[in-house]
């Protein structure tokens, strides 16, 4: 069929990532909410996803993994599952190919199979390839081997101690030289202003010390994939991740493979979040590919899945703030302690968002911060949405609110009070140089209608149950529940920063199919969920006038995109998707020129735009159709984008233009409490965001309630829960690790203003994180209104609001 | 593995009584999980859904004879009036694709402290209907759970039926879960109100080793409702008789910690249960007495 | 063991399956049907529902050989079985059962490369894409076939009864909104039909 790849592996995969064409009903450009073109595949159950792929002949790779959490690997015993009939290979850290055995997304330090020793619970030891699910399972149980444990490490305390065991020894990364024990991943100061004096200004002083629990992403589709081994020793990957060259960076030097021999394609990926960020079962499906000869199929259940990725930074947040009588900040005083467990992952970029955000969108021009991420034996932790800056959120706001009430002030008018806006000095020293409308999010948010009393009685006779906290379960038919309301509001950086190369690259193809023009758009842009694919085909129908949009999959073929996270891919692949867009269109109006040019001076003289399939002047004239100006020609060129470049934060100041844009977003959230019972029922929890320009309304409306209910989970039900004694995850499965049901999501009124960042592709502003800093402390201080508590740990369990 | 699929209630006896290892699977709503999580690996799957009759209830004159397999949805659709107790745990177990599968065979079998429907067993005093070749035997609600996860039953025995007394008063059931819906029990209450023998009966779930009764506190309420004369009268219950059912509720308690609650919590959380529950049931028998009093 | 059922109104078979395997590893794996999710293998997430005569169950939690002559629907043929049920009236027992003359007629469709913008969807799949109820889609087969079983045992739904019939359905990426938005259009949808047809 047209457009679609060719396989380049001896047999391709019962199915594959197809192009998504879209043109027809759709001709819709930017500002439109264009239906998704993978829509249709999706709900018929025909969209490839990583664990839908199947081969003929495949085998079934499983993964042994540390049954403790820290300890010395004395023997390791493979010759009873290498001898299970139906096993093709049994592989350990020996059977390594080269000399690089290490992976990691900034730090080198995580072992592709482990070595001598484990640092966690559930690290990887010993790979199986079988004909069977079963058999490997069975096989990998065979697997014998004997640990020495270790002490552990895990928190602070245990850490930093003089005489600690150090989680890696010989660390030589770059950040080594500037903390103050091996156990600290990373540390970011930030000094500004002079806090000691400005203190003394302060009528009022607020102190507190906040938790915030691990959270897990929970993607729905588990990690997964199918490696196939190629006839020129290479492997196709078809997996499912969030920057495929950031995969192929760590993947192809362990295979000892260049990287034109590791050729992979996105396959379709539930969910994300950050949780796939990391690599899971990458390499180990292509070593065993590779050594068995045959395809192989990885598929992480859920149980695994808990082991398989990185989770949220669990954190220890410790603040101070100052106010005036009159409410006007003072200064603040910060320290932030984030877990980063047993391997740096996106540690050191959490700290820098942590520590650079930790002020909030306030104005305060004295500060002293300090956040740092520790190693320790606990699960590693890395990126998950609004990394660093969701946990500071939680404290900041926590903060606010306190101040508010000693000072008997109502806290949004508080908060207005001390809102940046553009033009405002970050901590960093940075200027807020695009609208900063957090005084106005605050006032909208305020503004709307409050959801009506006891809706459970809406019914007419007696409770419904499914209405009142409990649910279902019928506890409560009105007892004990008491009404709170609660408001936050938070500032997140789209993009990465601290002088990070942020660019993307898009190739677009202009050309006539039966006789209409037609683009195609290729990137190795991951779209996880968020619609990145409907926006692409948005921007090439307002860049070129076309109808029809091919996107073609994603892969390894094209240029970086960067990674699916930090609320960058329609700001940086958009942006680079519409600047391939314009050269293209500038290349065809040059053949335009050529062909066309004599018979009309405005050809020469005018703006000429592409429009409906025809180039037209800014003043509306048609000069000629683009089937007539391209024929058989095809315009096609491959550009990378960049954003405006970011600096380093100063290591002991924190000062730098680190950051290249901000978004914000503010809740209000109305929650009932059965305050005897200490359950929680979220009634509604609006939102107020500014995103810019809204590419794609319902797009966005839709990532903003997504997002603000990954906040509500983490308030109210989600933690990873490791027992300290054994440094071993609890709870690692859908039964005892909760997320929201349908149930537990509120009516998530969304107001979505929309004012330019003029530095950014159509005034856009990355906005898949915000809605998750803000939800979170909007319910807390919502349950804080209804009870009274002080409730400084999230989430917030019914011990806590029952003093149990 | 092998996997057994009688077609008869007979084969199935022959077949558990030849293999008594073998894993009985009726809706594989427990079984199937510890299999995909290779928690468990039986060397025999007895399949149970060829026989039909466990799918079936007869509604008798006293009591209701509930097949083992009777999914949770039919309970909650077919038998609110007949057994209004089991019917409130079944709309609170687990999601409506569980409770289309699983049924109450599955809660005896497994015999989890968190099972939904065992407080509600409790509190109706029903009567556990196992077989084996060797023949059969009704076990008393009240001697089925013998331990953590173990139950009366001997291996060759299978579970055929639940004949539960029709409710001759008003019964409640509430469960504690830190989600909304599709949440395992952090602790469950089930209480019933037998007006005809004036006696109350409760069931307390994932808040001791087994599913236990709130003996005392029966005991405690049955006397403070008789002396005052309160099933007569049907005036409300004074709220020092609810605090003292609640509190002997609490100490009927023999929780642990775990990640889905603290044994204080558990504690505490099981009177409020037996408070309301207890309220509503009171207010409803009320209700009843007055309406028929007025007729 | 050999195991042979009726999905999507098609006899299938499979060969040597595992005992432990369960109807929705022989669907994915077996019948090339992956429409059916696995996101979690242990029924807390719903994504793997599919009818089993008529009756929504996780089918991660049925084990293979429980479905041995059994009928299933999955997300693959949910269009058809929608389609047959409009034109043959409902049936609300659910379990709708597949006439000899339409099994005959079925036939998988192709995995397409193209989107597929002129394909044949049942209201409630159309309602899904219309109100932005997908993302990354990883839940949406198994949320389809518990709302359309929804609307056809209750053409007017509330909000309360779509939460409560869409509880065992797990969603990372919405937060609902949307997805109570495609019930809701799929019910309204359906009831301008029906007024249309003056029924």
């Amino acid at each position: 069929m047209a457009g679609t790849p060719t396989p380049r592996a001896a047999t391709a995969p019962a199915r594959t990532p197809t192009n998504l064409t879209q043109g027809g009903k759709t001709k819709a450009g930017i500002g439109e909410s264009t239906l998704r073109p993978d829509g249709t595949l999706k709900v018929t159950g025909e969209f490839a996803y990583s664990s839908d792929m199947w081969h003929e002949d495949m085998l079934w790779g499983q993964t042994l993994r540390s049954t403790v959490a820290h300890a010395e690997i004395r023997s390791i015993d493979t010759s009873q599952a290498l001898a299970t009939p139906g096993v093709y290979a049994v592989l350990t850290y020996d059977d390594l190919p080269t000399e690089m055995k290490n992976y990691g997304l900034e730090i080198q330090d995580t072992p592709v199979l482990a070595h001598k020793k484990v640092r966690h619970h559930g690290e990887p030891v010993a790979l199986v390839a079988a004909d069977h699910p079963e058999t490997a399972r069975r096989a990998a149980a065979k697997i014998k081997i004997e640990y020495v444990e270790l002490p552990l490490i895990t928190d602070e305390a245990s850490a930093t101690a003089p005489d600690a065991i150090l989680v890696h020894e010989g660390r030589d990364d770059h950040h080594i030289g500037h903390v103050a024990h091996p156990n600290i991943v990373h540390r970011q100061p930030i000094i500004r202003g002079n806090v000691a004096e400005a203190r003394k200004r302060a009528d009022v002083i607020v102190e507190g010390e906040y938790t915030f629990g691990m959270q897990d992403q929970a993607f729905l589709g588990p990690e997964s994939g199918l490696a196939v081994p190629s006839e020129d020793g290479g492997v196709e990957l078809y997996v499912a991740t969030q920057w495929l060259h950031s995969d192929l960076r760590q993947i192809a030097p362990v295979l000892g493979l260049p990287e034109e021999k590791v050729r992979m394609t996105l396959s379709g990926v539930g969910g994300a979040f950050g949780g796939r960020e990391d690599l899971s079962m990458q390499i180990h499906a292509c070593l065993l590919a590779l050594r068995t000869g045959k395809p192989v199929k990885i598929v992480y259940n859920r149980f695994e899945s808990f082991f398989g990725h990185v989770h949220r930074h669990p954190a220890k947040l410790y603040y101070e703030h100052g106010a005036t009588k009159d409410g006007k900040l003072t200064h603040m005083k910060c320290r932030i302690v984030l877990d980063g467990g047993a391997y740096a992952s996106a540690s050191p970029a959490v700290v820098g968002n942590a520590s650079s955000l930790s002020v909030g969108p306030y104005v305060i021009d004295d500060v002293d911060i300090e956040a740092i991420a520790l190693y320790t034996n606990n699960p590693p932790c890395g990126a998950m949405r609004g990394f660093g800056a969701v946990q500071a959120c939680f404290a900041y706001e926590a903060q606010m609110d306190k101040l508010a009430a000693k000072l008997g002030i109502d806290p949004v008018e508080f908060r207005q009070m001390n809102a940046m806006e553009q033009g405002t000095i970050m901590p960093t020293g940075q200027p807020v140089d695009s609208p900063a409308p957090v005084a106005e999010l605050l006032r909208r948010i305020k503004a709307m209608p409050l959801p009506p009393e006891q809706q459970w009685l809406a019914a007419g006779e007696g409770a419904d149950v499914r209405a009142l906290p409990g649910g279902l379960s019928n506890t409560t038919h009105g007892e004990g529940v008491v009404r709170g309301i609660g408001y936050a509001v938070g500032i997140k950086n789209v993009g990465f920063s601290e002088g990070f190369d942020d660019y993307s690259t898009a190739k677009v193809r202009m050309e006539v199919i039966n006789g209409e023009p037609v683009a195609t758009v290729h990137t190795a842009m991951a779209e996880v969920g968020q619609g990145g694919v409907t926006v692409h085909a948005q921007i090439a129908r307002t860049e070129l006038g076309v109808t029809q949009v091919t996107i073609h999959p994603a892969d390894t073929q094209v240029g970086s995109a960067g990674s699916t996270s930090a609320s960058r891919q329609t700001y940086v692949t958009g942006g680079a998707v519409k600047n391939t867009c314009e050269h293209v269109r500038e290349a065809v109006l040059e053949i335009g020129r050529r062909k066309f040019g004599s018979y009309h001076p405005a050809w020469a003289t005018a703006e000429l735009l592409l429009e409906g399939g025809k180039v037209v002047t800014d003043g509306g004239e048609v000069l000629a159709d683009l089937v007539d100006v391209l024929e058989s020609e095809a315009v096609e060129l491959e550009l990378e984008w960049r954003h405006r470049p970011t600096e380093a934060f100063d290591l002991h100041t924190g000062q730098g233009n680190g950051h290249v844009q901000y978004s914000f977003a503010a809740h209000r959230a109305v929650v009932e409490v059965d305050t005897e019972l200490g359950l929680v029922k979220v009634i509604e929890l609006a939102c107020a965001q500014d995103v810019g320009k809204a590419l794609n309304p319902l797009s966005v409306v839709g990532q903003i309630q997504g997002g603000t209910t990954q906040g509500l989970g983490v308030a109210v039900m989600e933690e990873i829960i490791v027992d300290p004694k054994t440094a071993k995850v609890r709870n690692p499965s859908f039964t005892d690790y909760l997320i929201p049901t349908i149930l537990d999501t509120p009516t998530i009124p969304v107001d979505v203003l929309e004012l330019a960042d003029e530095h950014a592709p159509y005034g856009l502003r990355g906005i898949g994180e915000a809605p998750t800093l803000s939800s979170t402390p909007a319910v807390l201080a919502a349950i804080r209104n209804a009870t009274g508590l002080e409730l400084n740990k999230t989430p917030v369990r019914p011990e806590h609001l029952t003093g149990t | 593995m092998d996997f057994l699929r009688p077609a008869s209630w007979e084969e199935a006896l022959a077949a558990k009584a030849e293999h008594p290892t073998a894993v009985p699977i009726a809706g594989g709503t427990d079984v199937m999980v510890e299999i995909n999580f290779d928690h468990r690996r039986p060397e025999y799957l007895l399949d149970l859904n060829r026989i039909g009759d466990l799918s079936e209830w007869e509604v008798g004159e006293k009591t209701v004879r509930l097949g083992a397999s009777v999914s949770y949805t039919k309970i909650m659709e077919n038998l609110r009036a007949e057994l209004p107790g089991l019917a409130l745990a079944s709309h609170t177990v687990a999601s409506p694709q569980i409770r289309n599968r699983g049924g109450v065979g599955g809660n005896l079998g497994t015999a989890s402290p968190a099972g939904d429907a065992h407080p509600a067993l409790l509190a109706s005093g029903c009567e556990v209907e196992v077989e084996s070749l060797r023949g059969r035997r009704m076990i008393p609600i009240d001697d089925f759970y013998v331990g953590v996860k173990r139950n009366a039953m001997e291996p060759d025995e299978l579970i055929r039926s639940v004949h539960l007394p029709k409710a001759d008063g008003p019964q409640q059931f509430s469960k504690v879960g830190t989600r909304n819906a599709m949440v395992i029990a952090v602790c469950a209450f089930g209480i019933a109100l037998h007006p005809e023998t004036r006696t109350v009966r409760t069931g307390i779930g994932s808040a001791a080793p087994t599913p236990v009764r709130a003996k005392e506190a029966e005991d405690f309420l049955a006397a403070a409702l008789d002396e005052g004369g309160f099933w007569e009268s049907g005036s409300p219950i004074p709220p020092s008789v609810a605090k003292q059912f609640a509190q002997l509720a609490s100490g009927a308690c023999n929780p642990i910690d775990d990640v889905r609650g603290s044994a204080k919590y558990r504690r505490h959380a099981v009177g409020i249960m037996a408070r309301r529950t207890l309220g509503w049931t009171w207010e409803s028998y009320r209700g009843n007495e007055r309406s028929a009093q007025c007729a | 063991m050999r195991v042979t059922f009726t999905v999507n109104g098609r006899q299938q078979e499979a060969d040597d399956v595992w005992e432990g395997e369960s109807l929705l590893y022989v669907l994915r794996e077996r019948m090339g049907l992956p429409g059916s999710k696995n996101a979690c293998e242990q029924g807390e997430c719903g994504s793997c529902t599919v009818r089993l005569d008529g009756v929504p169950v996780c089918s991660c939690l049925v084990a293979a050989g429980q479905v041995e002559g059994h009928e299933v629907v999955t997300v693959e043929g949910l269009a058809d079985y929608a389609k047959q049920r409009a034109e043959h009236g409902s049936c609300g027992s659910g379990a709708c059962g597949t006439s000899i003359d339409a099994a005959k007629q079925w036939e998988a469709r192709p995995a397409d490369s193209q989107t597929g913008e002129n394909t044949e969807l049942s209201p409630i799949q159309q309602a899904f894409i219309d109100a932005g109820a997908v993302q990354c889609g990883f839940c949406t087969p198994g949320l389809l076939v518990a709302a359309d079983e929804l609307l056809e045992r209750n053409a007017s739904p509330s909000d309360a009864d779509i939460r409560e019939a869409l509880s065992g359905n797990l969603c990372r990426c919405t937060g609902y909104e949307k997805i109570l938005d495609a019930v809701r259009l799929a019910a309204a949808r359906g009831e301008g039909q029906t007024a249309g047809q003056g029924a």
